[in-house]
């Protein structure tokens, strides 16, 4: 099972983790990316390329199937205007054991954030609003899965 | 024709989400592609100023400055991503 969506829309991480439970799964690894609130953040919005979103979040899904013995894989991010607290990214993955369901979990999650086209801004309490910097030590993270 | 694409704050400092331009005969890779974009007014050479941050697709795949353009029919330019 490989599950991606891109999507406005909020998403149920309790159903998500319920449709990874699948026969022969002995564990289920997931991160759920929240918007963090705080320092006069009023809200985020999350600018996407559509159709090279999918592509790209599809790819990358892929390669955590390949590269782990996986019997479900999940990826879901949202766009547009959230709120702090809010949903912003789930990734999950089941397999037989934890070794491959954490591993995948942290790959996916990893790589996402450096290879899929994503943009956030944040909006301040007060009007004024910013691009978020990309972090070198992201790259640097999702490198290291390349070794 | 080729169809252009911008997000982000490139898309804010140039105006425009998208357009369609012919690019010259002799802008072959990605890298002259973006010297052809500053030359084309002060907009985009505000745009394209700091080359290494401004990052490139290619028919919707991560591209870099080496990569060829001939048949591309979308290309995209928009800021180091930031999604997760």
């Amino acid at each position: 099972m490989r599950r991606v969506v891109v999507q406005a829309a909020d998403f149920d991480t309790g159903a998500e983790l319920a449709a990874l439970n699948l026969a022969g799964a002995g564990g289920i690894g997931s991160f759920t990316g929240i918007v963090r609130g705080g320092e006069g953040l009023a809200a985020l919005e999350l600018e996407h390329y559509p159709g090279m979103t999918e592509r790209a979040l599809e790819k990358i899904a892929d390669d955590a199937m390949a590269r782990w013995d996986l019997l479900g894989c999940t990826v879901i991010h949202r766009f547009g205007r959230l709120l702090p607290a809010q949903n912003i990214v789930f990734v999950g993955a089941a397999s037989a054991h934890r070794g491959d369901a954490l591993a995948a979990t942290a790959f996916l999650i990893d790589w996402l954030k450096t290879s899929a086209p994503f943009w956030k801004r944040e909006i301040f309490e007060g009007g004024s609003a910013r691009w978020v910097e990309a972090r070198p030590v992201d790259d640097e993270v999702a490198a290291a899965w390349t070794k | 024709m080729t169809k252009l694409l911008y997000f982000a704050w490139v898309r804010e400092k140039l105006g425009i989400a998208e357009e369609d331009v012919t690019v010259p005969d002799d802008v072959a890779t990605v890298g002259q592609l973006r010297e052809w974009m500053v030359t084309r007014g002060p907009r985009y050479a505000a745009a394209f100023a700091e080359a290494k941050s401004v990052r490139c697709a290619v028919d919707q795949d991560f591209a870099k400055d080496g990569a060829m353009i001939a048949g591309a029919a979308e290309i995209a330019f928009f800021p180091p991503v930031t999604g997760g």
